[in-house]
């Protein structure tokens, strides 16, 4: 009961004061970067005709893409690697090989997010050794004690059955090396909740069997994403069973609050690379964050059982130069937020990460999407599921990721 | 099979009752002996020929799985389903679900309390029989008809197909407005009775090691098997109808308009989930619990020393039991949960890690200094330690819900369940299974087929499950029939480890047909001076009705 006691105040601590710990984490999580950026692997260097058949299907989808690309060339040299934009910025990028796609290595996924590299480090340099040095030190212990007290070794067994400093010592050794553990582990649930200021939504909703993701920042407009068949999945050079055909884009080094919840049975969408995983459950807005540096495409899974196409509801998510990405906004129809006097006081809309085009891009009073700047706008500017009535989305809402975020920021 | 009628004088000394053969059991013929069985011997030889076969079936769905994940696409069940792919879509999580409640409801649970759990805690404390014999019939025969409507489950129609295709935790929404069809219903009915039936086996439990104890069994001399029992049957009754309550609700969302779980109507899907984990967790360790009371009297016997640390060995259960309650919503870590409860739950169930290392260190301290023999149980007492110390650490793994965050809901949680249930409870099931094998049935087994089970079995299990860790490191979700081309590996390497516990297995009953065939007689006590519990003092097998003198305890 002690031992309980003293984690629980060690939990509770930790709950009210995470920032302090958000400044000390800092420099661990950026010395375990497993994998640093790795050069965009865009489509120009794509095998065969993918990529100008990718964009000719992208621009033939979506009218205003001249916008998009004029945004994009003016904007080119504010993105982080210039090389990385595409001079028709529809192209789809290729996967790499190694990081945002699951492989035969033993350990966890390179990770690409702040809070995967904090999550890798804590398990790979803490968990990791120590859970090796438990189970090896049970493994010889078992080993000596077999052959050192084999009957043939030792034919007349002692009668001790009690020894008071040893109990006492390995109850309270755990308790230690949990306590060690807890420290870490309650620091990385508490930068998990305090995300930084949002640089745009996605609202991730899951359907028996696909995924559709809206951007209540840019217009509103829905993709659909689909598993791709084996056979097309082959021709774009990309993986079986993760491959879709409409990925969902963000752009690169954005904060991206995702808003999960689903139209019908529960869901659960995932993402390994990001460390980010959140149940979608219909009449609930759950809320989650990634954000990246390394421009790529990072397949995810459904993870939770959703009925017989559960295995085939892939992910992939497509983190590309702002230019590309204003683009890609453009192409599916979408609006690259308005003018910049209506972005005072307003984070989102002055990002030049969100905004890269704000200059360039029509100003479209009235029509054009606002923008969200905290925590909260973004539950009320995304609908509301199909098959709920608004008044229990509403009561419904998950608000908790919120909440907390301001409270991990004081 | 032999009566022994054991009388007072017998009681404390060994290896003595093979002489007094007279036949004053008065056994009932054959229908009314085990169809209407009132005796606690005869019902645990029930429920263990039940968990056997239940088992059977329970493991050749695992077969049909690995074989279906041996490599990548669809392979055995779309020829199995008629070619249509949705329905051996459907038709794998109808096995996944089978397997999952067989494994728990109709294999563990009644091999562990119902079998050895009715076996030998009355002998252990001396007793007759059971408090409520007749109860105790209930409980077994309530147990079939939960079995018939699960396995008839499958063959009406459950959504996308035929068969309840939910998962063993029965999710809502999928279980209630996502699966049309009698299916899931009756898959429900079949916990209702399942549980029924255990509600009573731990009333039977409580009562009878609270008030028929032999003179002098305080509750601080009882074997640890009777403990663990205690806390086990403590934790049924106070967790089994909170899943009653819940699967109830469940019945009237598919059926009766109700919105317990239905956002729509104001009802919340997560609710479901934390009513079925607060059963939900200590149900895993009353699949574990009877296991620990089991191997503290294998590997007491077979280092022949008495268990070191008895009380905190004791305590150590009861508190891992009270613990046990108190840490359900580590299973739903990314339902959207408040940081703040993530950080308690995170704690909360890092703390059970302690009296389970209190144990591990206690058996290990047990042996320390014993003259130890390496019979088949202890053999599966060794790797139990060890197993469930390697799935103990990977629980400490998940703990953290920052971690599990990114292995929720993949193989590293199946890798870590089945090492401390697969080898953790199984390899328990084992160990008594070989212990009490000469007590229960008068025969003793073979020695070289009992070793050779294990060895493939042990070796068996590590190759099926070890790769899981890898492939849910890297992200393979659960539930899956089919998977990216990335896990081909790993999958292959588990499939193969399958195939050495199916021959494992096949060691295991050639053992039994051995043993019956050609077994010797088994003496009262075949493991000399290291088994010190009261069943030790009766004939193998113990006469019908024993203790009809109570047996006195220093």
């Amino acid at each position: 009961m002690k031992t309980f006691l003293t984690l629980f105040a060690a939990a509770a601590a930790f709950g009210m004061a995470p920032a302090a710990f958000a400044q000390a984490a800092v420099p661990e999580a950026t010395s375990a970067k497993p994998a640093a950026p790795q050069p965009v692997v865009a489509a120009p260097s794509a095998p065969g005709s993918q990529a100008p058949r990718d964009a000719i299907s992208a621009s033939s989808q979506a009218s205003p893409a001249q916008p998009g690309e004029v945004s994009a060339a003016q904007t080119g040299e504010k993105a982080p690697s210039s090389a990385s934009v595409l001079s028709s910025s529809l192209a789809r990028t290729a996967p790499s090989a190694t990081v945002g796609q699951p492989t035969d290595a033993w350990g966890f996924q390179p990770q690409v997010t702040p809070i995967g590299q904090e999550a890798a480090w804590f398990h790979n340099m803490i968990l990791m050794p120590l859970i090796l040095i438990i189970t090896v030190f049970v493994l010889l212990l078992m080993l000596y004690v077999v052959v050192r007290f084999r009957r043939s070794a030792n034919p007349t067994p002692s009668r001790t059955t009690h020894n008071t400093l040893l109990e006492v010592l390995w109850t309270l050794l755990p308790v230690l090396i949990l306590v060690a553990i807890a420290v870490p582990s309650i620091r990385l649930l508490a930068h998990q909740y305090s995300p930084p200021k949002a640089d745009l939504t996605l609202k991730v909703t899951g359907n028996q069997w696909y995924w559709t993701y809206s951007y209540p920042d840019f217009g509103d407009f829905e993709i659909v994403s689909n598993m791709l068949s084996k056979d097309e999945a082959q021709r774009r050079g990309e993986p079986r069973m993760l491959a879709v055909d409409e990925r969902v884009v963000v752009p690169v080094g954005a904060t991206v609050k995702v808003i999960v919840t689903s139209a019908d049975v529960l869901h659960s969408w995932g993402v390994p690379a990001f460390w980010v995983k959140m149940d979608a459950v219909p009449g609930r807005l759950n809320e989650t964050w990634f954000k990246t540096d390394r421009p790529g495409v990072y397949y995810g899974q459904c993870f939770e059982l959703c009925g017989a196409r559960h295995a085939y509801m892939p992910i992939a998510v497509e983190v590309v130069p702002a230019a590309q990405f204003a683009a890609w906004v453009a192409s599916k129809g979408g609006t690259m937020p308005g003018s910049p006097q209506r972005t005072s006081g307003d984070e989102t809309a002055t990002s030049p990460i969100t905004n890269p085009g704000a200059a360039a891009a029509q100003p479209a009073p009235g029509t054009g999407p606002t923008p969200t700047g905290g925590a909260s706008g973004a539950t009320e500017t995304t609908p509301t599921p199909t098959n709920i009535t608004p008044g229990t989305a509403k009561s419904a809402v998950s608000t908790q990721g919120a909440s907390e975020s301001k409270r991990g920021s004081n | 099979m032999t009566d022994t009628t054991a009388n007072a004088q017998h009681f404390h000394t060994h290896d003595e009752h093979g002489a007094a053969h007279h036949d004053a059991d008065h056994k009932p013929a054959f229908f009314a002996r085990w169809f209407m069985s009132t005796n606690h011997k005869d019902i645990g030889t029930l429920y263990l020929i039940f968990a056997i076969f239940a088992g059977i079936i329970g493991g050749t769905i695992s077969a049909i799985m690995r074989a279906e994940l041996a490599s990548p696409g669809m392979d055995i069940l779309p020829g199995l389903a008629g070619g249509d792919m949705d329905a051996a879509n459907h038709m794998w999580n109808v096995l996944i679900t089978a397997h999952g409640l067989i494994m728990v409801f109709f294999m563990v649970m009644p091999a562990m309390i119902g079998g050895f759990g009715n076996w030998f805690v009355p002998i252990m404390i001396g007793a007759p029989d059971m408090a409520f014999p007749r109860m105790n019939n209930v409980s077994f025969w309530l147990i079939i008809p939960a079995f018939l409507l699960l396995m008839g489950s499958a063959f009406v129609p459950g959504g996308t197909g035929n068969g309840a295709g939910t998962g063993w935790t029965l999710y809502a929404p999928l279980s209630t407005s996502g699966s049309s069809g009698p299916a899931v219903d009756m898959a429900i009915f079949s916990l209702h009775l399942a549980g029924a039936s255990s509600i009573l086996g731990a009333i039977n439990f409580i009562t009878t090691i609270f008030n028929m104890r032999a003179p002098g069994m305080t509750l601080h001399k009882m074997p640890l098997f009777v403990w663990s029992v205690l806390v086990t049957a403590f934790l049924l009754l106070l967790s089994l109808p909170v899943l009653a309550g819940a699967i109830t609700m469940l019945l009237t969302d598919r059926n009766f308009g109700t919105h317990f779980f239905d956002a729509s109507g104001g009802g919340d899907p997560i609710l479901y989930q934390h009513l079925f984990w607060f059963f939900g967790h200590p149900e895993v360790y009353i699949m574990i619990l009877p296991g620990f009371g089991m191997i503290s009297q294998v590997i007491a016997t077979f280092s022949r020393k008495p268990v070191f640390g008895y009380l905190g060995m004791a305590y150590a259960m009861v508190a891992i039991g009270v613990i046990g309650f108190v840490v359900w919503a580590h299973h739903m870590f990314t339902v959207g949960m408040d940081v703040n409860t993530k950080m308690y739950f995170t704690a909360a169930t890092m703390v059970i890690a302690v009296p389970t290392g209190i144990k591990i260190f206690s058996w290990i301290a047990t042996m320390w200094g014993g003259s130890i023999s390496f019979q088949t149980p202890m053999m599966w007492a060794l790797g139990f330690i060890f197993m469930f110390t390697v799935g103990g650490v990977t629980g400490v793994v998940l703990a953290n819900g920052g971690i599990d965050n990114n292995v929720h809901d993949t193989y590293y949680v199946v890798a870590h369940f089945h090492y401390v249930l697969s080898l953790g409870a199984v390899f328990a099931l084992f160990a008594g299974w070989y212990y009490w094998f000469p007590k229960m049935f008068g025969r003793m087994y073979s020695e070289v087929l009992g070793q050779l089970h294990f060895w493939t079995f042990f070796i068996g299990v590590n190759i099926l499950f070890f790769p899981m860790h890898f492939l849910g490191m890297q992200g393979m979700q659960r539930r899956v029939p089919d998977y990216a081309d990335a896990y081909a590996y790993w999958n292959h390497i588990a499939s193969a480890g399958f195939v050495l516990v199916a021959v494992g297995m096949a060691f295991f009953f050639l053992s039994i047909i051995w043993a019956f065939v050609a077994g010797k007689k088994a003496p009262g006590n075949p493991w000399g001076e290291g088994a010190t519990t009261l069943e030790w003092t009766l004939s193998s097998p113990p006469p019908f009705h024993q203790f009809e003198t109570l047996p006195k305890v220093d």
